[in-house]
């Protein structure tokens, strides 16, 4: 079969590999019929996470036609499943109380000591990110193997477009539970970090959840309009001084909740920034917290921090003492996808989300190198990617051209 | 003049005199501490097996796991009939009769090492204890426990083992880098005795890849 291949720092490739067979009784394959590239993806491809090895098959948010079934399996030939990227054995100490991603069993006993060594405790598994999360094969393929069938995959209904439920596999998951782990009180206004598709999910869902308003920010005016689309007041970090400007739209006390859906890259032009870019450069350190210094700062007293953004390790110049002292409350963590799968569906049938808005491009799986390129590059105008195992190379759709704010 | 000459250059009996200081002071400091580490360790741990200091020649190593599964399930399954399953370095395991097993195990560098081991004790629903006999390659004794954790939260099983290292601590260096100690070995057959009992399976992440060394039905790391 044909697939995306991490080969090395920006080196991302297609190539033909063998096809995956079913190994464990609860397995499935699939044949993947959509698979988006996720920001996450951008750490692996600027070499900012460990454990990678030359030749992985990289994507985790994919969804496909069941083809093979092992005899565990509760799927049946022939159904359209998406697949959440954490695979969780559903009967652990930690799946039992519903933290699917922090599985105990998913990441085989081979891949675990680093991990643990690295993290304190070995970190669950995912689908094509890097051998302490598992190092398990991705689903930027033709097909892929599904452990632990039985727990994971969702069953769509018939007549649901591939882009309408596509994103349940991560990032509408991520969003919500980035929300929900801000506590939100009817009223609250919540600042959101970040309006990449983890950044706007995050934003409909707060609203959802009964957020008195919503702010946004970031600098890529196309991001911004879709912010600004789905109910949020934006703020160009370029343009504002953003923690003035919050505290000058709270009456002075500050946000009640502050989301970091940015992670360990931040942007950004600013001091704390350019000494953490100089250090990465050096390989000296992998974390550009910048964003998340300054939702510390920027947090009303005793408000609440939810933190979806990816980081790989440790932080320096962190503002702990801040944290402390105005007595914030932090959530964060990997997505439990599994959990909120079956509600989120519901309410994408319901049509309470947009899901397909900020999809700017579809492309063939075999132009996956230059997407990389343009998702790495190109942010404004590449909102959003889905790659389609079935296209003929080179005929990508631009799906919208959106107006600039 | 001569103030300088003095600082740069130090009588070279003060100088030694000085140096005398700072070593007797460093070994009364070191004598200190060892007083107190001594004094701590009269009070007795409650967890004596992961202990710092080990009084024994032998390689010790202790590991805790909490199984999401009833306790009488676990001892049943921890069954000589069943180690093939989940203990990956085990090549095959016969009963000799009268508590004793003979265990084909694969050693560092493609050998195959062979244990003979006999149950000393066995506590049903609790736990087993071993010794090697003289005909063992490797001299080693253990034990393993299984104890309800509070509320129905599972059962901690633990796995203790002492062995002799062939080639003594360079030996088990050696071993280690090859993945093939019985430490590391152990810690990985209680995960996987962990996955197979909780999932029903023991967990692969065998997948295809691009690296032509690899195949899509077998585990890497």
């Amino acid at each position: 079969m044909r697939a995306v291949t991490w080969q090395g720092r920006h080196k991302i490739s297609v190539e033909t590999v063998p096809d995956p067979e079913i190994v464990n009784p609860r397995d499935a394959i699939l044949r993947v019929t959509s698979t988006a590239i996720c920001g996450s993806d951008l750490h692996l491809y600027d070499g900012y996470i460990p454990g990678m090895r030359a030749g992985d098959i990289v994507g985790h948010e994919f969804m496909g036609e069941v083809v093979e079934t092992g005899a565990g399996s509760t799927l049946k030939k022939g159904q359209r499943v998406v697949v959440p990227f954490t695979i969780s054995c559903g009967q652990c100490f930690f799946c039992e109380r519903q933290q699917y991603s922090a599985c105990d069993n998913s990441n085989p006993s081979e891949t675990r000591d680093a991990s643990e060594l690295m993290m304190g405790h070995a970190m669950g598994a995912a689908f094509g990110y890097a051998h302490l999360t598992g190092g398990y094969a991705g689903g930027q393929a033709e097909y892929v193997r599904v452990p632990y069938s039985d727990v994971g995959p969702v069953v769509i209904p018939d007549g649901l477009p591939d882009d309408d439920v596509l994103f349940l596999s991560d990032i509408l998951p991520t969003g919500w539970q980035a929300a929900v782990n801000a506590d939100i009180e009817p009223g609250d206004t919540v600042a959101v970090w970040g309006c990449g598709p983890v950044g706007l999910f995050t934003i409909q869902s707060a609203l959802l959840l009964g957020a008195g308003r919503v702010i946004a920010i970031d600098h890529y005016p196309t991001r911004l309009a879709l912010a600004r689309k789905y109910g949020a007041e934006v703020l160009d970090y370029t343009e504002v001084n953003v923690r003035e400007a919050l505290d000058e739209m709270t009456g002075g006390i500050g946000p009640d909740a502050c989301i970091d859906c940015v992670g360990m890259e931040s942007h950004g032009f600013a001091l704390d920034n350019m000494l953490d870019h100089v250090k990465a450069k050096l390989y000296l350190g992998t974390e550009r917290p910048h964003a998340l210094r300054q939702a510390i700062l920027a947090c009303r007293k005793g408000g609440r921090l939810s933190i979806p953004g990816v980081y790989g390790g440790f932080a320096d110049k962190f503002p702990l003492g801040q944290l402390m002292e105005k007595g914030l409350t932090v959530k964060s963590g990997q997505t439990h996808v599994q959990r909120y799968t079956g509600e989120l569906l519901d309410m994408i049938r319901d049509g309470k989300f947009d899901t397909v808005s900020l999809i700017s491009h579809h492309a063939p799986l075999e132009d996956a190198a230059e997407m990389y390129r343009h998702w790495h590059d190109e942010q404004n105008s590449y909102t959003k990617i889905v790659l389609k195992p079935g296209l003929q190379k080179g005929t990508i759709e631009a799906v919208q051209a959106m107006e600039h704010a | 003049m001569t103030y300088f000459n003095d600082r740069s250059n130090p009588d070279p009996f003060l100088l030694a005199a000085a140096c005398v200081g700072l070593a007797a002071a460093g070994i009364g400091l070191a004598l200190w501490q060892r007083h107190r580490n001594a004094e701590k360790s009269a009070f007795p741990t409650d967890a004596p097996h992961w202990t710092k200091e080990r009084k024994s020649d032998r390689a010790l190593f202790g590991k805790s796991l909490l199984v999401n599964r009833p306790r009488e399930e676990l001892f049943a399954a921890w069954n000589v009939r069943r180690f093939p399953e989940f203990m990956e370095n085990v090549v095959a395991v016969e009963e000799a009769g009268d508590g004793v097993s003979r265990w084909t195990i694969k050693g560092p560098a493609g050998r195959e090492v062979t244990l003979v081991n006999r149950i000393t004790e066995k506590v049903p629903g609790e736990s087993i204890y071993w010794q090697s006999t003289p005909d063992s390659d490797i001299a080693n004794s253990g034990e393993v426990r299984f104890a309800d954790a509070a509320n129905g939260r599972g059962t901690y099983v633990s796995l203790i083992l002492a062995y002799e290292p062939p080639g003594g601590t360079l030996g088990r260096l050696g071993a280690k880098l090859l993945q093939r100690e019985p430490e590391v070995q152990a810690r990985r057959d209680l995960h996987r005795f962990k996955q197979l009992m909780e999932t029903g399976e023991v967990t692969s992440n065998a997948s295809p890849s691009a690296r032509s060394s690899e195949n899509p039905t077998q585990p890497h790391i």
